[in-house]
């Protein structure tokens, strides 16, 4: 075997690896926040991530129909997406809470799992009746904005697009304000606070469902700034986009150690990675015999193995402190 | 409803009424074959003769009367009843399954339907030319003998039990919602496993499928054409179908009373009422939930073997996450652990999917062909997109999210109530 192929395209895929890991890792705060305080798995995170890539479409779509859409710098363009995409989601995450969640709060564990399967299923389709209704299709495609598309030839077989650069920007910059707001604010010493016991901090004058409410809110807009980041970055979506990248950013919170948000980026980064690696080696490595689709399974290998064998995570047990 | 309960609650007019609804339904199908309405009726008088207080001898007569030899001959009218009527019954013993694993011992799986695709495949892959293209001609020659079906319809349950007890194995520890997630993750792998094994070996033909199936031999045939009835295999096979599907559909029942009440049932109950309770009381909390998966599985395993057969071509499209919620949804609809509840749910859910749906998307057709003004908007101008018929996750999304709040017990619930799963009352 040819090992400088190996060696060539080392850079590239970890390059890839890493944008793919930031996208995971801003899905999988959603994941983690929700699970450190309710202890439950938010299964409709990815229909809320969905809903950010398509209002991020439908904004683009509707400038590029007025014709303005080259009147502005696609940095401005990105940032209103992202605004308005983290707004979106972060409502939708709310209502799916107060409509589906709360009601059975006290009820056994398995309960609200079911409802948020079944919110998860029907808001696939809801996206789905309205884009249907609006634009009589589902299947979107991102506009191009050549500024973003423009690639910085690093070597000759090394590139970086300016999208990948912002996505990991944009990634950085939100992680960071979420722990500005979790670490240093009291709204964020109360979230840690309803997360480490309710009772407790509802004696001590926190209004839990408020918090638990605002933990939805930032977790969903997290997730919705993920899902116009995946449209810019992946071009296509459809309503029923988000099942895959759902269920890898719930793998890289219990890589990481569900409930812990540092633990979220570690594992949101080395599972992107693991599967940058796993597409483009795997075939390579094994002579064709196993292709690049075995990626899907390799992440949910990884995903049952660390159930099985180190529920807590990477990181599970080294930080106590939960979000 | 209540004068409906009371009528229902004496033997005498409970009769006349489910005797009158079995017989006018079923004149009112045959009579006008395209008709919705019609059949959805025929089904309410089943229900009905499931409600109605009258002597069991009479109750399991009429049952055989309606879906023995009503149901074919409605099916010989209008095909696509057969169709749905066989549909129905895969969904049922495909719920009755899971109903075991998730209703009964309390575990959620999220990925049944990979023991369906199991016992798909081991027909689908031996009863057709696939096996031959990774087993010598020396050795055997695919596709297998008709014949060889009923054989494997016992093989599609001994596979399908094995990898239930494959995925039991390491998941005996995990808590419920890990659990839900590692079996979700266990259906997804064996979907992608089918999409790609074609290579470096083809054992499944990755994502084209396999195609022809044989199908089991109509070894009556000749018996037939020998009283002179005339009938063509095209005929014929939806009958014989149906036939076994309501057969294996009867078994499946009969298992899962006996072990309902059996003192494996109640160990699987007191495993989901309180684990350690139950481990303290004596319960083998590793024999019996391997069992449980073991059981559940298959059941999916032999419908497997059915469903191949019945489609002559499968792919790994039919065994999607989807599947496993759809017959997740029927267990909630009519309530965990409760088998009439089981049998309820698989056939809202089915008959929803397959007829309520598909008809508004005929019917919203004809308005748009037809250009109806409604509120001095054209129909003519709905958006071509919009086909309720591809809407059956909201169906069943809708059907988790309501029942969990307002009735977690489910339509029918079960006769021992569960606590750790809500049907406190």
């Amino acid at each position: 075997m040819d090992t400088s192929i190996l060696i060539a395209i080392f850079p590239q895929v970890l390059l890839d690896g890493i944008v793919l890991g930031f996208m995971y890792a801003l899905i999988a705060l959603g994941y983690t926040m929700v699970y450190g305080v309710l202890e439950f798995i938010n299964f409709a995170h990815s229909e809320i991530f969905v809903l950010g890539a398509f209002v991020g479409v439908e904004i683009l779509l509707a400038l590029k129909f007025w014709g303005i859409l080259d009147a502005f710098s696609p940095f401005l363009v990105l940032g209103i997406l992202l605004l308005a995409g983290m707004a979106a989601s972060g409502l939708l995450a709310v209502t799916v809470e107060r409509v589906a969640y709360r009601p059975l709060r006290a009820a056994p564990r398995l309960i609200p799992l079911i409802s948020a399967i079944g919110v998860s299923f029907s808001l696939q389709d809801i996206i789905r009746l309205c884009e249907s209704l609006w634009n009589n299709a589902f299947n979107l495609v991102y506009p191009t904005m050549d500024q973003l598309n423009f690639r910085f030839q690093l070597t000759e077989t090394i590139d970086v697009s300016v999208k990948s650069l912002v996505v990991i920007a944009a990634a950085l910059l939100m992680l960071w304000a979420l722990h500005l707001i979790v670490n240093r604010t009291k709204v964020g010493k109360a979230i840690r606070a309803v997360a480490e016991d309710q009772a407790t901090a509802s004696l001590m004058g926190i209004n839990v469902n408020r918090m638990i409410s605002l933990t939805f809110l930032i977790g969903g807009a997290m997730g919705g700034a993920a899902g116009v980041l995946f449209g810019v970055q992946y071009s296509l979506v459809n309503p029923y986009t988000g099942f895959i990248p759902g269920i890898k950013a719930f793998t890289a919170a219990v890589l990481g150690g569900i409930g812990n948000i540092p633990g979220a980026m570690v594992g949101g980064l080395v599972l992107g990675l693991l599967e940058a690696f796993a597409a483009s080696y795997l075939s390579l490595l094994t002579g064709g015999a196993f292709g690049a689709e075995y990626k899907d399974i390799f992440a949910f290998s990884i995903l049952i193995l660390i159930l099985i064998f180190r529920p807590k995570g990477l990181l599970g047990e080294v930080v106590r402190e939960r979000a | 409803m209540t004068w409906l309960t009371a009528l229902l609650n004496r033997p005498a007019p409970a009769t006349g009424l489910v005797v009158a609804m079995i017989g006018l339904s079923s004149f009112a199908v045959a009579y006008s074959p395209r008709s919705l309405i019609a059949f959805l009726l025929f089904q309410a008088s089943i229900l009905l003769l499931y409600f109605a207080q009258i002597p069991r001898w009479l109750k399991r007569g009429l049952a055989f009367v309606s879906l023995g030899i009503l149901m074919p001959i409605l099916g010989t009218i209008n095909g696509y009843y057969l169709e749905v009527a066989t549909q129905v019954g895969i969904f049922v013993a495909l719920a009755l399954g899971l109903n075991i694993v998730v209703g009964l011992a309390g575990l959620l799986d999220l990925g049944y339907v990979a023991f369906y695709a199991v016992g798909a495949y081991t027909w689908a892959i031996f009863g057709s030319p696939q096996a031959g293209k990774f087993i010598s001609a020396s050795v055997a020659h695919f596709p297998l003998a008709g014949g060889w079906f009923f054989v494997f319809l016992i093989l599609g349950v001994i596979v399908a039990a094995i990898f239930g007890i494959l995925l039991g194995l390491p998941v005996l520890r995990l808590r419920g919602d890990y659990l839900a997630i590692v079996t979700l993750g266990f259906g997804e792998v064996i979907r992608v496993l089918a999409n790609n094994l074609d290579k470096p070996i083809n054992f499944t033909n990755g994502p084209q499928g396999i195609t022809p199936i044989s199908r089991p031999p109509l070894f009556f045939q000749p018996l037939l054409s020998a009283l002179g009835v005339p009938a063509s295999p095209t005929v014929l096979y939806p009958l014989y179908l149906y036939a076994l599907v309501l057969l294996i559909v009867g078994v499946v029942i009969l298992v899962n009373r006996r072990l309902e009440d059996s003192h494996i049932g109640r160990a699987w109950e007191a495993i989901r009422e309180d684990e350690v309770a139950a481990q303290a009381m004596g319960v083998p909390l590793v024999r019996m939930k391997l069992l449980a998966f073991a059981c559940g599985a298959s059941f999916a395993g032999v419908m497997g073997v059915i469903f191949s057969a019945k489609q002559v071509f499968i792919n790994p499209e039919s065994f999607t996450f989807l599947e496993s919620i759809g017959v997740l949804s029927m267990v909630i609809l009519g309530g965990m652990g409760s088998i009439p509840g089981a049998i309820l749910g698989a056939t809202v859910v089915t008959v929803l999917n397959l007829q309520v749906l598909k008809g508004m998307s005929l019917w919203l057709n004809s308005l748009r062909n037809a250009g109806v003004t409604i509120l001095g908007y054209n129909l003519a101008n709905l958006p071509t997109q919009l086909e309720p018929a591809k809407y059956e996750r909201m169906i069943f999304g809708i059907i988790l999210v309501l029942m969990m709040i307002y009735r977690p017990q489910g339509i029918l619930p079960a006769r021992r109530r569960s606590r750790e799963l809500g049907g406190s009352k």
